[in-house]
Order: C-alpha cells, then sequence, then structure tokens
C-alpha cells in the first residue's frame, strides 16, 4: 500500500490532524456504527481539543478522523467562509493537517459546516461534517439521556408529536424554526443540528454522507447517501420552510436563505444570502441584486 | 527458516490506515459498492491482505476480536495481529467487536454475534469476511447508502448467508455489520441493508 | 455599496496580539516568572492541576500565567495539554494511609492516634488584610512541633473500621479495572469509579454549592469531618518488563474522609458511612464539596430515599460538573447564530402579523 503523500506539509509537533491514532480508530469505530444504524447517536469517547467546547469539537474530531493528505476542506459557519469560528477552525487543519482548503462547494471533498447546509446541491463524492451541541432532538422534552435513550430504543415518539402540536394549538405554527427535527430511515427521531428547517429537503436522499459529532455531549451520528430524511408534520399542518418577501440584495437569488443586516438605525435593512461562495458565484456570473444593480449603474 | 518477527504491516501507518478507513468508510456508506483497496504486501497467511489492512486500521486493545478457526491456529496471525493492533483474541464470540473469519464454512451463524441492544445497538460485532472475489451478481440489495437498488454477490457463500442476513435485518437497530474483503476490494453490507433474491 | 464583513483572520490575528499585550500588563513592572506563581500561588497552581488532571506544577503555573490568572481557562490549557500526550500506563492505587503529612484534623475526636496537626491552614487567621505584605516582607520562621510532625498516622476511618462502626471500603474487583472519564464516553448510572473522576475533576464552585445545599437540608446526611489530611505520598507502577513495581515519584494530595450517620438497611445494621474526596496538591474545600457530594450521590447504593435533591442526582451533578464542558458552552453563545436568529425573527413577524391581521379582522366584524 502507498500512501500519495509522506513527506509531513502539517506541523511536525503534531500527529496529522493533531489526533492521536488510537483516538482516530475509536472515532472511526463510531463512524462506522453510526453509518450502519442511521440516526442513532453513537456515545463516542470523546477528547478534549484545544478549542472550546461548544465551538465544534464534535464536527473538529469527526473531521480530523476522516480527513487525509488528499482532501480539500471547506468550513463554513453560518453559512460563510469567513466567519471568526470558521476561519479559526480551517487555520487549525491548514496546520496541523497541511491540507487543501477551498472556499469552493464543488471543489471541497470534506464540508464542515456549522448551522447551514451549503445552497449547491452536494455530491456523493462529498462528506458533510456538521458540528453538533445538543445531539438529543428530545433533550428539550426530557432532559435525562437515561429517559430519552429508552424513548429511543422502543420508538417512543409520541412526546414530541404532543409538543408540536401544542405549538399549533397555542400559535396557529410549529414554532421551531432551527434543529427542526426529522425521522431518518424511517427509525430515529433525529436532531439536524441547529441548521434552519429551511435546509431540511436538503437532507434527504442527499447523495453526500452526512456525518454529525457532538463533542462535548460525545456523541457521533450519520445519515447515510440517498437515506430518507422526513421533517416531522401532521397531515393538517405540513412541513413547509421559510420564505423571504424579497430577493438577495447582492446576486438577486430568490431560493436561497438570506441573512438580514441592519444598516443604520433607521430601520434600512439589506438581505443577503448566508452562503457566501454560492452568492459570490452568482455575482461572478453576472447576477444582481438590488445593491450591485446601483453599482453597475 | 522463517523468520519469527511479525512481517510488515502498513509502510506508512497514519496514512495508509486513514486510506483503508475511507474505503471501509465508502463501502459501509454505500452498501453494493465494491472499493478497491492493496492491502498488506504479505500478511501471514491464511489471513488476506484486504482483512489484514482492515484489523490494523480498526483494531486495538480497545476491541476484543473473535478469529475462526483457521485464524486463531496461526501462530503468525495471532503474533502478527498482537504486535500491529494489540488486540486481544477472545474465544467467545458474542463479545467480539470484531471477528475475522477466512474459511467460509466456520463462520457462526452471524446473529450469534453481538447485535447490542435496543438502548445501545452500536454495542454489536462488525465482521470481516474474507472472500475470494466480490461481484455485482447477488441479490438485490435496498436500504440507506444506496440510491435505487445495488447488486452484491460473492464467493465462496458460507451457507444460509443471505438468510442469515435476512434474519440480521429484521432486528435492526440490532444487528451485526459485516465488511467483505476481496481480492484487492471490499464491499460491505450494514445491518440496514435489505437483501432479496432476484 | 454594501460590502460583506471580510478578514475574519486578519481580526483574528489582531486581537491575539492585544492580548499578549494585556496579558504582559505595565512593561515597566517586573515579568512575573512560572516559578514565582508555583511558590507564590501555589493553590491556585493546586487547582489547576487538580481540575485539570494533570500533576505538573510548572505547566499548571505556566497555564495560569498564560491565562492572566483565568484559572478555568488554565484547566482548560492544561487539559488540552493533556490529551497529546502518550500514556504509558496506570499507577498503583496511592496508599494516602502511609502519607506524610503536613495537616491531618479530625472534627470527630478531640484526640486521636497521631494527633492533630493544624498545618498551613487560613483556618485561625483573622481575615484582616495584611497591609505588610503590601510591601515585601520577611517572613517569619515558623516553628513546627516536635514529634510526629511530617510522619504517617493511621486513617481515622480505619480505626473506626475495626470496631465495624464505619462501613469497611472493599478493594476494587482486579478483574474488573477501574473505568476512566477521560477514554470513555459516561452512561448512566455510573459506578463510583466513574462517579470520583468526574468530581475530582469537577468544578470546585460547583461542588461547594452542591454540598452546601446537602447541609441546608437537600439530602442531608448528618456529615463529620472524620479526617482531613494534606501530604506526600509515593506513586508506584508496576513494570510488566521488570516484573515488579517501582516508585516513580512523590505527589502532595488532600484527602477528606466524611463519617456520615447511616440508620441501616434490611441487610446491613447501623453504622457510619463515608464520603470521600480526594485532590491534588492542597484544596482542601474542593475535597470536603466533593466528600459531601460523593456520599449524596450513594443514596441508591445505601437503599436511602432519593428526595430529588440536586445533590443526588447522578445525571444531573455528572453532567454539569466539568467546567471545562459548562464555560465552552456557555460561552459558545457568542458564537454568531445569524442564521438561526433569522429564521426566529422570520417567525416572530410572522406571528404578530397574523395576530395584527386578527385583530383587525375582529375589528371590523364589530
Amino acid at each position: 500500500m502507498s500512501a500519495s503523500s509522506t513527506a509531513p506539509r502539517h506541523d511536525p509537533a503534531y500527529n496529522f490532524a493533531f489526533l492521536d491514532e488510537q483516538t482516530k480508530r475509536m472515532i472511526r469505530r463510531a463512524i462506522l456504527k453510526a453509518i450502519a444504524i442511521p440516526g442513532y447517536q453513537v456515545p463516542f469517547a470523546s477528547r478534549e481539543m484545544p478549542m472550546p467546547y461548544g465551538w465544534g469539537t464534535g464536527g473538529v474530531q469527526v473531521t480530523a478522523a476522516i480527513l487525509g493528505p488528499d482532501d480539500r476542506l471547506k468550513v463554513i459557519d453560518q453559512g460563510a467562509d469567513d466567519t471568526t469560528n470558521a476561519v479559526s477552525i480551517r487555520e487549525f487543519f491548514r496546520r496541523t493537517a497541511g491540507v487543501e482548503t477551498t472556499e469552493r462547494t464543488d471543489k471541497a471533498t470534506i464540508i464542515q459546516t456549522r448551522h447551514r447546509i451549503p445552497e449547491m446541491a452536494l455530491r456523493d463524492d462529498q462528506v458533510l461534517v456538521y458540528q453538533v451541541p445538543i445531539p438529543e432532538p428530545l433533550r428539550f422534552l426530557e432532559p435525562r439521556e437515561t429517559e430519552t435513550r429508552t424513548m429511543h430504543a422502543l420508538k417512543e415518539y409520541g412526546l414530541m408529536h404532543v409538543k408540536l402540536y401544542e405549538d399549533i394549538a397555542m400559535h396557529g405554527h410549529i414554532a421551531t424554526t432551527y434543529a427542526y427535527p426529522v425521522k431518518v430511515a424511517g427509525r430515529y427521531i433525529t436532531d439536524p443540528s441547529p441548521t434552519p428547517k429551511f435546509d431540511n429537503p436538503k437532507m434527504n436522499r442527499m447523495p453526500a454522507l452526512q456525518l454529525f459529532g457532538a463533542g462535548r455531549e460525545k456523541r457521533i451520528y450519520a445519515i447515510p447517501p440517498y437515506t430518507d430524511v422526513v421533517s416531522l408534520d401532521f397531515e393538517d399542518h405540513p412541513f413547509t420552510v421559510q420564505k423571504w418577501d424579497q430577493p438577495c440584495d447582492l446576486c438577486g437569488a430568490e431560493d436561497t436563505f438570506l441573512d438580514e443586516m441592519l444598516t443604520d438605525d433607521q430601520g434600512g435593512r439589506l438581505f443577503i444570502c448566508s452562503d457566501s461562495d454560492h452568492c459570490n458565484r452568482r455575482q461572478t456570473a453576472g447576477h444582481h441584486g438590488s445593491m450591485t444593480q446601483d453599482a453597475a449603474e | 527458516m522463517t523468520s519469527l518477527a511479525p512481517s510488515m504491516g502498513f509502510a506508512n501507518p497514519v496514512f495508509d490506515s486513514q486510506q483503508c478507513f475511507r474505503a471501509i468508510m465508502d463501502a459501509m456508506a454505500r452498501p453494493g459498492h465494491i472499493l478497491p483497496l492493496d492491502g498488506i504486501a504479505e500478511p501471514p497467511a491464511p489471513l488476506g491482505p484486504v482483512a489484514a489492512a482492515v484489523a490494523i486500521t480498526l483494531f486495538d486493545q480497545d476491541t476484543p476480536v473473535w478469529l475462526d478457526q483457521s485464524l486463531a491456529e496461526s501462530p503468525a496471525v495471532c503474533g502478527w495481529l498482537a504486535f500491529h493492533s494489540g488486540a486481544r483474541v477472545i474465544a467467545d464470540f458474542a463479545n467480539a467487536r470484531f471477528a475475522v473469519v477466512a474459511d467460509p464454512a466456520q463462520l457462526p451463524p452471524i446473529t450469534l454475534f453481538a447485535v447490542g441492544s435496543d438502548r445501545y445497538p452500536d454495542r454489536s460485532t462488525t465482521l470481516v469476511l474474507q472472500v475470494t472475489a466480490l461481484n455485482d451478481h447477488g441479490p438485490r440489495l435496498t436500504g440507506p447508502g444506496i440510491a435505487g437498488s445495488a447488486r452484491l454477490g460473492f464467493e465462496p457463500l458460507p451457507p444460509n448467508f443471505w438468510d442469515e442476513i435476512t434474519h440480521n435485518y429484521a432486528l435492526f437497530p440490532r444487528g451485526v455489520d459485516v465488511i467483505l474483503a476481496g481480492p484487492q476490494c471490499l464491499a460491505a453490507l450494514p445491518r440496514s441493508t435489505l437483501a432479496e433474491a432476484v | 455599496m454594501y460590502v460583506a464583513v471580510k478578514g475574519g483572520e486578519k481580526a483574528i490575528r489582531n486581537a491575539h496580539r492585544l492580548l499578549a499585550k494585556e496579558r504582559r500588563g505595565d512593561p515597566d513592572i517586573a515579568e512575573i516568572s512560572v516559578p514565582q506563581i508555583d511558590g507564590q500561588l501555589s493553590l491556585a497552581v493546586d487547582r489547576v492541576m487538580t481540575e485539570g488532571s494533570l500533576y505538573d506544577r510548572s505547566l499548571a503555573a505556566l497555564a495560569i500565567k498564560q491565562s492572566r490568572g483565568d484559572l478555568i481557562e488554565a484547566i482548560f490549557l492544561v487539559r488540552a495539554y493533556r490529551t497529546t500526550l502518550p500514556r504509558f500506563g496506570g499507577s498503583e492505587p496511592i496508599e494516602t494511609g502511609s502519607m506524610t503529612v503536613r495537616r491531618r484534623i479530625s472534627a470527630s475526636f478531640k484526640d486521636v492516634p497521631g494527633g492533630q496537626l493544624l498545618g498551613p491552614t487560613f483556618d485561625y487567621t483573622h481575615r484582616l488584610i495584611d497591609f505588610g505584605l503590601a510591601a515585601e516582607s520577611e517572613c517569619p520562621a515558623a516553628e513546627l512541633a516536635p514529634g510526629p510532625a511530617e510522619t504517617t498516622v493511621p486513617s481515622i476511618a480505619s480505626i473506626l473500621g475495626n470496631e465495624g462502626l464505619v462501613e469497611t471500603e472493599t478493594d476494587h474487583n482486579p478483574s474488573q479495572p477501574p473505568g476512566d472519564v477521560t477514554s470513555d464516553a459516561l452512561d448512566f448510572p455510573a459506578g463510583r469509579d466513574l462517579r470520583l473522576q468526574a468530581l475530582a475533576r469537577g468544578d470546585e464552585g460547583f461542588l461547594l454549592a452542591l454540598g452546601y445545599s446537602t447541609q441546608r437540608g437537600y439530602a442531608r446526611n448528618h456529615a463529620f469531618a472524620g479526617e482531613i489530611r494534606v501530604g506526600t505520598v509515593t506513586v508506584e507502577m508496576f513494570v510488566e518488563e521488570l516484573g515488579f513495581t517501582i516508585a516513580i515519584g512523590e505527589i502532595t494530595v488532600t484527602e477528606v474522609q466524611m463519617i456520615n450517620q447511616f440508620k441501616g438497611s434490611t441487610t446491613v445494621p447501623p453504622q457510619f458511612t463515608r464520603g470521600y474526596g480526594l485532590s491534588f496538591g492542597h484544596c482542601e474545600r474542593k475535597a470536603m464539596s466533593m466528600a459531601l457530594v460523593d456520599r449524596a450521590l450513594r443514596c441508591r447504593e445505601l437503599d436511602e430515599d432519593n428526595v430529588g435533591a440536586p445533590a443526588q442526582d447522578e445525571e444531573f451533578v455528572l453532567s454539569h460538573c466539568d467546567n471545562v464542558q459548562a464555560t465552552g458552552f456557555v460561552e459558545h453563545l457568542k458564537l454568531p447564530h445569524y442564521v438561526d436568529f433569522q429564521s426566529e425573527l422570520e417567525l416572530v413577524r410572522r406571528m404578530r402579523r397574523e395576530v395584527t391581521e386578527r385583530a383587525g379582522a375582529q375589528e371590523a366584524a364589530e
């Protein structure tokens, strides 16, 4: 067997991708079980990473365990490559693994994300790694791990439906807008991580492998490619996603998730694609929004 | 005279095991896909090159391993595995995290391995089965990881294998996951895959 | 034209430079040295070693310097360093009974074999600011008692144990090596081995509050400070290649054995039970709190009423006692959440619109 790269391009003070080999093996075993039991949260011996718990330690450990020298890594936070924590995690892997990084969704082999799924459809040769704060979708209904584990074992998900229905009774809507629970492959109710429910439909039968890492809570779970992912809903209240009344002010896209920016204290606002790569590429391709139109004129 | 020292493992453990793992991960995520993998150059017989690579990629002191008789009887195999992985070989297959089978005739009914519990279905055995050929002539596979359907066959086939896979599927989320280690290739059958005769 | 905020990389770099400058403080004042921190802020070093789970005084002192005295940050630094260290093996259990004590007190008996030994303690200081310390001062020589000081004394629990008055702790079953919270995911119910490990690493403030709550009636267990001892013990390790055990060093630890009333159960006659606390260095408050919480968590094992007190709730205590985990997740709220907030904003606006429309429709109908 020959590895494509032997000379370290990474910081030689640390093992490739920071983790020691035994830790990688432990995480790799957990990943395989997670793939074999879609949506089930596999406990793993999460390590203390040189970044705080809650800041992506789970995603970082998953990425470190699967990453090879030939991978091209993209890291996004809130959909953007240039948010501070994305910058920090990308720098961590550039230093400890020496891998190539990219901001282009289509060029990446591994995409680590916090809170968004890229707008562009992913391919079956890509892996999407989610950073997960609270992996247990039932946690807000039942804080005890011992109880929620039993609920999953018995497929006792009535409580979740009751909660969603109470929302409808009280507010006329299901009041969950992000981390909206899904059912994976008809069995486990699973937390999609705090992505907006706008992104839920992208998870369904996605060609890319989806891996989820929760470092502080010590859980890994997975959704294999082409797996049914259904957002929970009711016949009389079908699942819907957010819509904006206006297109992106930079690229004119009408089908993307928009960030709202306050431009002054007089109620001035801009709406801009949260997926910065998608927005940039649309602009490069000649698409305009209200702001860029003004500039062009 | 043969050397007493165990033969080579990975030439470059960090990168080779990563490459091997990615093949296993892709195989597990896409049941029915046959992934190329060179494996270990000269593993001690009857351990095959790909099974040997899988073993030292995934096994260590935390994973008790069960070996079929043909492997367990070989001091060279046991010594090699101990040296390169540190894994303990155990006789009780119901407590094994991994099992390696070189002779399909010696494969116990697969659901007698650890299948986990409803609360912890992950506490189950992963079976590494050495095969001489992998092809797409077998049953039709459907389930997570498969766009539409796929077909997977292999040789030599242990007795009742596909019936046991059906039984294993029925246990979901409990169950055993299978890695098929072929010649310079591998494939996988996670417990989530439904196999039906064509 | 609007330009999206860029330059995260540069901003981070500059923030790190500023941080370094702030850490150094006024350059006209001498920089604090690691040996100074080790020697003069020794209790901070002890806490960082204990909750950082790594016995290395100068590393802990360095972490305190780097973290500008933020001890949780220092603990985090030590923990993150610790994970990268290779593991050579496990030591034999330390023998605290043969500790060379420099402090040893019992609140249960007026006099005990080996005597009471106050040692260096704040206990009877009057908490009056010592303005003399503001200037560099001469330290008065301490007069050490002749005799039993710096020597080994029998443990009080073992003396009571000889009479059957206090429960006997059974040795760990050698065929079931103790678990390791640093290398396995905790699962509930956890054994006492894992509980004690988690408590030993747990936040001093959190355990102090929980221990205090047991005294105020939230799972009161009538604790007596059976014995508090601080001193050095030898760490030994069995070396496979040699076939015998060798001493690899000495460490200072604080051990607390709380003795608690126990009414007995159907199988056990009334006797005293124990709560146990252990820390690296001299962390007396931590070890005492740990012992109170350990005892409270044993309610199920001792067949006592679980009154639903926080300190009795194993999952609650163990899931929240780690300050590195807690601070990470609390502080992660500083990270951008634009996307989630936008999702909520959209919903709240929609619901408000609907409410206004409904009210409008109602008004029109009236």
